[in-house]
């Protein structure tokens, strides 16, 4: 009985249905089962493997994209969740060849180490920089509890992240031209 | 502009654009056309019986291309083990890559799927049946000793795997003595409970059979590449020569991913047989369940000491839990590498170590950052404050009494150890200074007087690194380094070490282009694949740059010897009055008369009248074995208040001094120490892995298992001496460890200072410390 049940539901959940998700300003068509998560879509069907997995029940946020310029955990997102959505992972972080300034940020302070935790690391605190551009230790290290990383002891993250605010703040109020 | 020594100076790493743009390849990223996935059924009981195991609905499930049960592993060979210690080296403990007949903690495997996707294997995986006949666990590891005890391995009639107990009639006299001159002696049973290593990226291993070749092709999150192609090629049957392993990006091991575990062998088997890539990643609660734990002793102390607070004698007692099987160095953590520093930085003359080893129904136990050191210092640093509050005195006082002094090194241990420099009492001041530790007492005095409750510890400690020594372990702890210098100039350096995430492609390129006095960017740095890298150990123990480094230095010194050879030839000169200085090979006295390191590498590898003596091309090979180990050292001082209502700890400061002897890159040792703080005040404040008294796993997830977050830190303030070592000639000492040594035991004394109490075991979780303040 209880294998039966399970292949029924099995057969319901593994039914594919097509999505159209644009990722990084790609756009792309895809055929997928609805119980997939959007981790294991950006990372098995589009091969952006970028996106980490850490643990299974969201605490540690290796995943974390954005979705529609949000900040979510995509193992906590099915992948027909984000049908219509915009993407953005961490493949998607630099521009023209150019950093973000998180990413020159986590580069210049070492704030990182094995490395696993920091695209998730850099997506949420592109978040916590995008509602508070400017923010304290404590902002950053109360915006960052969502993420987990066993290696650095958080002190050369936050250094990263207020090292990418202050560049972020010069920048923004850099006449158009400056510089150049 | 001469080229600046790049030794000490703080380089970015090299490892870090591709991993701030998410283009590392950890085993996880990993995709081979045909693959197939593996899924791990577990036991869900910590003792029972397997009276059958059902694979057929399994079989039958679509898109499943195989199902095993340990009846399909009968010629593989066991888990390894280094050292097999009493009862081990008869079989007891030792398994086979599946449980058969009887499983013996939550989360044993007991039968795998292999299918074409993921999801479809791990549904599959709920179809299996397995009868099991539950039977009672022993868990706690003084119940598992006694008599009557539920036995893992009936056979051998008891848990007891290993005991050690000489003769305490010469400690004994020392107490009595200690007593007789009006001294004290102090006691007291320490718990040093179970960790759960815990790296973010959990095990995981792909393994790929070409057919043709008859080669296995091994990707796995390991830190010993080397080991584990000889021990898996060894387990399986395969010629080793045939057996390829490669260690991509590795997120994080602590010691975890030292062992060769069941499902390595598993999916190798299964590739060989399958003729198709299979893939395994493990996922947080499989890790939490079954990746090996840390620490998991208890500990009984006793320590004599004088009036005045000089210890005379140590007596300590260890019992250690090895979980339900011995892996590659369960059995041997707490005996060879927690006793030998059982003294710490003291000068005691006196010191008696007895040990039992146990079997339980939990994972197993292994080393886990520190593996060994962090328990004996814990145990020595406790024992100091314990004498200290028992004679009234100020436990820095305590400490610099005790201290062995600078003329006593090298200092033979009465442990053992043979440590080879230190300056201890130079770091206790300066972590006192930074500290303002006399103020900070006078405002826990005033906190006191106001009822609120302030706590101070400090933990003066030492560890070994750098393992070796020659001769110590049953296989040489040598480490290797292969140098090419290229024609153009550049060089290739391949290093039988297997760095992941502390960052030696920078430090090992720093050593060798101050060698070859040319920049760090031009030695690219390799690893992590045993067809192309020298036969190494692997990166734990805060060995890497020690043994590693050394033996990538001594490669260097031997290509620029060799360089200076051809130079002198070049310049007409005497090879002897040859010196290379920016990056050119110059004649002493004459330096308009000069040939530069590229020319000299392109005279090397192209010239066809090279000196008859001088053999063409510039490349070698170097194993380097220490003749001693390394023994770094410090001082850290934790501040605490704690809130009586809620019993809340706060950690309001963390002051860490360390010496690791020489620094390559002063930003990366800073890094290391960091992350070490994290895990040791991690284990001091919420970590703890707990099983029920049936032997159900009560912390599988991240959920119930407590991991430091960014919130609950404080911004470390460190600072570091440096006494280089004398046992290689880098002088580097090692430093990945020293955080998590150095800082439980600090955080304990400060909690327990705070508490006014004589002890109190970890973790002091809000609940634990409510219920002491409380209960008082």
């Amino acid at each position: 009985m209880f294998a039966y049940i399970i292949r029924k539901v099995g057969t319901i959940l593994t039914m594919k249905r097509e999505i159209t998700v644009t990722v990084n300003g790609e756009q792309h068509h895809s055929q997928v089962e609805p119980r997939m998560l959007l981790v294991h879509y950006l990372r098995e069907e589009l091969d952006l493997t970028g996106t980490h997995i850490g643990c299974d029940t969201s605490q540690c946020g290796a995943c974390v994209v954005h979705l529609n310029g949000e900040a979510v955990k995509s193992c906590t997102v099915l992948a027909v969740q984000a049908d219509g959505c915009n993407v953005t992972t961490i493949e998607g972080m630099a521009t023209e060849g150019n950093l973000h300034p998180l990413q020159e940020g986590f580069w210049e302070k070492h704030g990182l180490q094995c490395g696993f935790c920091t695209p998730g690391m850099i997506m949420a605190s592109a978040q916590l920089l995008k509602n508070n551009p400017n923010p304290t230790e404590a902002e950053i290290r109360k915006a960052l509890e969502g993420n987990i990383c066993r290696c650095t002891g958080y002190q050369n993250i936050v250094r990263a992240v207020q090292f990418a605010a202050e560049q972020m703040r010069t920048s923004a109020t850099e006449p158009v031209g400056a510089g150049e | 502009m001469g080229i600046a020594a790049s030794i000490g100076t703080s380089i970015k790493r090299r490892e870090d654009p591709r991993l701030i743009t998410g283009q590392g390849t950890y085993v996880d990223d990993i995709k081979l056309s045909g693959m197939l996935h593996m899924a791990v059924l577990r036991s869900p009981y910590g003792h029972a019986r397997i009276n059958s195991i059902n694979t057929e609905a399994a079989k039958k499930h679509p898109g499943v291309k195989a199902v095993y049960t340990a009846e399909d592993f009968s010629d593989i060979g066991t888990v390894a083990v280094a050292v097999p210690l009493g009862e081990i080296a008869n079989g007891m403990g030792l398994h086979g890559p599946l449980a058969g007949g009887k499983v013996r903690f939550y989360g044993d495997p007991v039968a795998v799927v292999i299918a074409h996707d993921r999801y479809v294997a791990r549904d599959a995986r709920d179809l299996i049946e397995v009868d099991y006949e539950p039977l009672p666990a022993a868990i706690d590891i003084e119940e598992a000793m006694k008599p009557g005890a539920p036995l893992l391995y009936e056979e051998f009639g008891t848990n007891v795997a290993f005991g050690m107990h000489p003769p305490t009639d010469e400690i004994d006299k020392v107490f009595a003595q200690t007593l007789a001159d009006g001294g004290i002696v102090v006691k007291q049973r320490i718990v040093n409970q179970r960790l759960a290593p815990n790296s973010m990226e959990t095990r995981g291993v792909v393994a790929d059979y070409n057919k043709s070749s008859k080669t296995l092709t091994v990707w796995a999150s390991s830190q010993n590449p080397h080991i584990l192609r000889n021990i898996l090629a060894a387990l399986i049957g395969h010629p080793q020569h045939q057996v390829h392993v490669i260690v991509p990006e590795v997120g994080g091991g602590f010691g975890s991913k030292i062992d060769i575990y069941p499902e390595e062998m598993i999916a190798a088997v299964a590739a060989r047989k399958l003729g198709k890539p299979v893939k395994w990643i493990e996922d947080r609660s499989e890790n939490i369940a079954v990746t090996v734990h840390g620490r998991d002793q208890v500990d009984y102390v006793e320590v004599a000491a004088t009036r005045e607070g000089k210890v005379t004698g140590m007596k300590v007692h260890g019992i250690s839990d090895l979980g339900a099987y011995c892996q590659l160095f369960t059995d041997v953590i707490m005996i060879a590498f927690g006793f030998p520093v059982s003294c710490g930085a003291y000068d005691i003359k006196n010191i008696h170590l007895s040990a039992d080893i146990v079997f339980t129904n939990k994972a197993p136990t292994d080393a886990y950052r520190g593996a060994g050191r962090p328990e004996a210092t814990y145990i020595t640093e406790r024992a100091i404050d314990l004498v200290a509050r028992e004679l009234g005195k100020d436990p820095a006082e305590v400490r610099r009494l005790n201290f062995i002094q600078p003329n006593q090194f090298p200092y033979k241990s009465a442990a053992g150890a043979v440590y080879d420099t230190g300056n201890y009492e130079v770091a206790l001041d300066r972590a006192l200074s930074m500290a303002g530790y006399q103020s900070l007492r006078a405002e826990q005095a005033q906190k006191r007087a106001e009822g609120k409750l302030m706590g101070i510890g400090l933990s003066s400690y030492i560890e070994i690194c750098g393992f070796g020594p020659k001769g110590s372990a049953p296989i040489g702890l040598y480490e290797s380094a292969r140098i090419r210098v290229e024609q153009s100039g550049t060089v290739m350096l391949y290093t039988g070490s297997s760095p992941h995430g502390q960052g030696e492609e920078t430090t090992f390129a720093q050593i060798v282009a101050d060698e070859f006095s040319i920049s760090p960017d031009q030695v690219m740095v390799m690893h992590g694949d045993t067809d192309s890298t020298p036969e190494g150990r692997g990166t734990y123990g805060s060995r890497t740059t020690a043994v590693g480094g050394t033996a990538a230095y001594t490669a260097a010194v031997k290509l620029r010897e060799k360089m200076k050879q051809i130079a002198s030839h070049l310049l007409e000169a005497s090879p002897s009055d040859v010196t290379l200085e920016d990056g050119k090979f110059s004649v002493a006295g004459s330096p308009q008369k000069s040939v530069s390191f590229a020319d000299v590498a392109a005279t090397a590898n192209t010239s066809n009248t090279l000196h008859p003596s001088i053999e063409p091309g510039l490349e070698t090979t170097v194993f380097w074995e220490p003749e001693a180990c390394t023994f770094p050292f410090g001082t850290h001082i934790s501040v605490v208040e704690i809130d009586k209502e809620t019993g809340h700890v706060e950690l309001t400061r963390m002051i860490a001094v360390d010496d690791c002897g020489r620094q390559i890159n002063p930003m990366i040792v800073e890094g290391q120490v960091h992350g070490g703080l994290a895990q040791g005040i991690g284990q001091a404040l919420i970590e703890g892995v707990i099983y029920g008294n049936d032997g159900q796993l009560l912390t599988a997830t991240l959920m119930d298992y407590a991991m430091p977050l960014s919130s609950e830190l404080p911004s470390f303030e460190l600072d570091s001496t440096v006494t280089p070592t004398t046992v290689n000639p880098l002088g580097v000492k090692g430093v990945g460890e020293a955080g998590t040594i150095g800082s439980t035991p600090a955080v304990a004394n400060a909690v327990i200072d705070a508490l006014g109490v004589a002890h109190f075991d970890m973790p002091f979780t809000s609940e634990r410390v409510w219920k002491a303040i409380h209960q008082k």
